[in-house]
């Protein structure tokens, strides 16, 4: 089978207009195939960020198209856009974003209580087998904040995996982290793509990350320029 | 909607911020309690006032006022019709203060549906003497049992017993008739009639209304006794007192029988206007304390879930991120708001009636009112159900703000920001 295009872009342009009307992004166009494992790299100010937020369909404000799965994004509404995102797309960020008043396991759960395309008991089982494959099994009944940094974002790893998304995003997802949890992050990472044939999609400023991916997106002033 | 989804994590939040959560329903426990309290309190009071005068009142009363005849006999002659006439110093008619066939009339109002019963009074005008001293009062002469069962006067009884009336010649005098004139219970009074008539009672009774006018004048006896010192035959009947079931309907009732039975008639609405303003006024005073407490109970929940929403903003950005619509987050927070609602208010309801309760234990004891020991209280679920309707209402509108607010957050903002 040949690898048809996840996510597509076409002509996409990004104005900041505080305090002055800037164009943040100029006329992308970009294709990310099935099972890809890409980095977006760039200074920062290039828009990298930016470009991510517009594609994980959360940023509406914007000129072009965006198509995910083939399906056009552009002109949805919030609550269609909002099922997407539960649906087909999976986030890491910098930040963990746990919620505190539920347990680890909950949390991974939380997405796919809201799909509700499993039973309650399936879910469990699923998360739990998806915190195992990350090696945190054994924290699964513990409250977040008895985690350690490395941990939350394994945590917000099986989050993102939860509903089987066809594409995952990643802010920064190392930013915090130190080398040796870095690395462990970009382990699983490879080994999702790999193993699962999961699609990534990560924005880094950590070179070393970076060059470790399959495919690397250089930015610089709102355009690629590799 | 996944509505078990979002009450889940709306009772995770509240878990979260159990305490400033208690503070908030606490807010509306008390409002609630308070206004049931007092409402109730209130409308106690009204009750009992009400019952003081009202409930010795009959609904309509039939009687013969004094009065000039309405058709004098120029008007009826031929030659002087066409005429403009003008009669001087016209006197009143005397037609006599007792109603015309009053036995006929007893009976049809009797057989009538629209009437819980009817009690025929002689009231006549006495002078009861003691020594060289003449006190002026009023004997009302009434039909023991209807009177009891419309206007419950044995309530008013302080010594004796309202069936010793039935015996013949005995009196109940109001108290203080009898201490002024030293009377107890088994001495005899000497009355005198307005037309000269004397006659010897004995005293089976002491009333105590509360009122000191009435207290002062007036005294019962039975129909028949009053008939027998008047000297007037058994269908000599002054007033025809109705009860209705249907309070409303009296003013159309007496107009009613006023032309039917050609006599006076006068309405509980006329007779006693003054008396509604004033229950009316007091109402509407304890319904307005009490929406002002729930209305500041409202600014509670609203700051407090206002405060929720800055603490929670992480929580609300990755909600978004991972597919729970703008929608989604508002029910979250409205469904906060009427967790603490429905708690608070079910709670203020629990405490509302325990507060009522207590007030009904508190005695109150009055030489004015001999049969009330404890404050009045009015136990109507009316007022529970108008006291939760409105914390719910309240508490909504006091989350709608701030759950739009949360429905607009920017995840991205949020997101980025970090």
């Amino acid at each position: 089978m040949e690898k048809s295009a996840i996510l597509q872009t076409v002509g996409l342009s990004k104005y900041f207009y505080d305090p002055v009307k800037f164009k943040v992004l100029n006329e992308i166009d970009l294709s990310i195939k099935h099972g890809e494992f890409v980095s977006i790299i760039g200074k920062s100010g290039c828009g990298k960020s930016t470009l991510l937020y517009l594609l994980s369909t959360m940023d509406t404000d914007y000129e072009g198209q965006i198509l995910i799965d083939d399906e056009l994004m552009t002109g949805k509404t919030d609550r269609e856009l909002a099922i997407i995102r539960n649906e087909k797309i999976g986030f890491v960020f910098q930040f963990h974003y746990l919620l505190a008043e539920y347990s680890v396991l909950k949390n991974v759960m939380l997405p796919g209580m809201k799909l509700g395309k499993y039973s309650n008991a399936e879910l469990e089982h699923r998360a739990m087998e998806h915190l195992k494959t990350l090696d945190m099994g054994d924290q699964a009944l513990k409250m977040t904040n008895q985690l350690s940094g490395g941990q939350k974002q394994r945590v917000a790893i099986a989050r993102a995996l939860i509903n089987d998304p066809v594409l995952i995003m990643g802010d920064e997802p190392t930013g915090n982290l130190d080398k040796k949890n870095s690395d462990l992050v970009f382990d699983i990472f490879k080994k999702l793509t790999q193993v699962e044939n999961q699609t990534l999609l990560v924005v880094t400023h950590d070179t070393d990350f970076a060059e470790r991916t399959q495919r690397i997106i250089t930015m610089e002033d709102g355009k690629i320029i590799s | 909607m996944n509505t078990k989804l979002i009450l889940n994590i709306a009772l995770h939040l509240l878990q979260a911020r159990l305490k400033q959560t208690i503070v908030a329903a606490v807010g509306v426990t008390f409002s609630i309690a308070m206004f049931i309290a007092l409402v109730s309190f209130m409308n106690g009071l009204n009750d009992l006032l009400d019952g003081l005068m009202l409930n010795r009142t009959p609904h309509v009363l039939l009687y013969n006022e004094i009065k000039p005849s309405k058709i004098q006999p120029i008007f009826l002659a031929e030659d002087f019709k066409s005429k403009t006439n003008f009669v001087h110093s016209i006197k009143p008619k005397d037609i006599g203060k007792s109603i015309y066939d009053s036995q006929t009339i007893i009976s049809v109002l009797k057989k009538d549906e629209r009437i819980i019963d009817v009690a025929p009074k002689v009231t006549l005008p006495v002078f009861f003497n003691s020594g060289t001293i003449e006190i002026s009062g009023i004997i009302n002469g009434i039909d023991v049992l209807p009177e009891e069962k419309l206007f419950n006067i044995s309530d008013y009884i302080i010594q004796g017993k309202i069936a010793d009336l039935l015996q013949n010649n005995s009196i109940i005098i109001g108290k203080g008739l009898a201490d002024k004139m030293l009377l107890t219970l088994g001495d005899i009074i000497k009355i005198t009639t307005s037309k000269g008539n004397l006659a010897s009672l004995k005293i089976v009774g002491i009333s105590e209304i509360g009122i000191a006018e009435i207290d002062n004048t007036m005294s019962y006896t039975s129909l028949v006794t009053a008939q027998k010192i008047l000297g007037e035959p058994t269908n000599y009947i002054t007033d025809i007192q109705l009860k209705l079931f249907d309070i409303t309907s009296a003013p159309a009732i007496a107009k009613e029988f006023k032309d039917k039975f050609n006599v006076d008639t006068i309405d509980y609405q006329s007779a006693n206007s003054q008396f509604e303003t004033g229950s009316s006024v007091r109402s509407i005073i304890s319904y307005a304390v009490g929406f002002v407490l729930l209305i500041v109970a409202g600014f509670g929940i609203y700051n407090i879930l206002n405060m929720m929403i800055y603490e929670k903003m992480d929580s609300i950005a990755i909600l978004k991120a991972t597919g729970f619509s703008g929608n989604d987050v508002k029910w979250i927070f409205i469904s906060l708001s009427i967790i603490i609602g429905l708690v608070g208010g079910i709670f203020g309801l629990i405490f509302g009636y325990a507060f009522s309760a207590l007030i009904d234990n508190i005695p109150f004891n009055t030489t004015s009112l001999p049969t009330i020991t404890t404050y009045p209280i009015n136990y109507n679920p009316m007022f529970y159900f108008i006291g939760i309707t409105f914390a719910l209402f309240t508490t909504i509108i006091a989350g709608l703000f701030p759950a739009l607010k949360a429905s607009k957050v920017d995840p991205v903002a949020i997101i980025r920001g970090k």
